[in-house]
């Protein structure tokens, strides 16, 4: 077993209104930000996995997106993996 | 016989006791329940009460949903008992799949703490059976994820299917064709953002709630 380290972005659909990403939006000409579109907020959620192999460690993560981190009716998610730093035998 | 309603205790509600007084009020009895018990006491109804379960964290409802309790309170839902979702009891009850749809931030990006007409759109429901169709009541809400969100087909659904209990008259927080409230199939499981038991004495400026109330205790199966 290795140790996988994963992040998680919980973003809404498309199509679901995201009043928080306008707001912010909006505030960016003001800012001189001319030319920034499509703002979308989202969570970021960090974590690692015991897992056999990477393949391992994205089924159990696609899983807790499933049952916990998203709610499917209005947020999907994009998963990334990394595997464990190679590292000397014993130290990890 | 006296109708004895539950009312779930999550850690973060904060709405369980005006429930509680609420529903004393018009003659029940009421009893707290905590939300690691792992089975539902004997009651005829179920209340999850507004506030903030579990600080409301990831989503609201979302870790409410996996509380000990709530097995039984959907065993209960299945068993056409008669259980209500107020505010956040109704983002559990969504989280959980008892409910569809889903509820989002306002869309003013506003915590939203104010009285609001809301209208009854069908009878048939635990809700509101002692109500009017189309009776117009004045019910506080206070909330910031109250935007009811759903997909279209899900939409069509509750439509045709009578399934939306309460529409907002002037829509507060960008909810989704202005509902409230909403059923399920059973029509035994409601959920609404308004807080009836806030406008359940002319003190409080408003006894509308009562009239949703009422229509709940009125659903105690007729063996008590």
């Amino acid at each position: 077993m290795s140790t996988f380290e994963v992040l998680v972005e919980v973003r809404l659909r498309p199509g679901i209104a995201d009043p928080e990403g306008a707001t912010v939006e909006r505030a960016l000409p003001a800012l001189g930000f001319a030319g920034v579109r499509g703002v979308r907020m989202g969570k970021a959620i960090r974590f690692e996995v015991e897992a056999a192999g990477e393949d391992d460690a994205r089924r159990t993560a696609e899983e807790l997106c499933r049952r916990l981190l998203t709610n499917p009716v209005i947020e999907d998610a994009v998963i990334e993996v990394w595997p464990p730093p190679p590292s000397p035998e014993g130290v990890r | 016989m006296t109708a004895r309603v539950g009312v779930v205790l999550f850690p973060g509600s904060n709405c369980e006791h005006d429930v509680v007084e609420a529903v004393e009020a018009l003659g029940a009895e009421a009893e707290i329940v905590w939300h690691g018990a792992g089975a539902l006491p004997d009651v005829d109804a179920v209340v999850l009460p507004g506030g903030f379960a579990h600080g409301d964290y990831l989503r609201p409802g979302a870790v409410a949903r996996f509380s000990p309790v709530m097995g039984a309170v959907r065993d209960f839902a299945d068993g056409g008992g008669p259980v209500i979702g107020i505010c956040n009891g109704f983002q559990v009850l969504t989280e959980a799949g008892l409910l569809p749809g889903a509820l989002q931030k306002n869309s003013g990006l506003k915590f939203l703490c104010t009285m609001v007409n809301v209208r009854v759109e069908t009878t048939n429901s635990i809700l509101t059976s002692a109500a009017h169709g189309g009776q117009v009541l004045r019910i506080p809400i206070n909330h910031f994820e109250g935007n009811y969100t759903c997909p279209a087909d899900t939409l069509a659904e509750l439509r045709d299917q009578d399934r939306v209990v309460l529409r907002y008259v002037d829509n507060p927080n960008g909810s989704t064709d202005s509902i409230a409230g909403v059923c399920n199939e059973g029509r035994n499981v409601v959920g609404l953002m308004p807080h009836p038991e806030r406008a359940s004495d002319a003190l409080l400026g408003s006894e509308d709630g009562r009239i949703l109330l009422r229509s709940l205790l009125a659903h105690v199966p007729a063996l008590r």
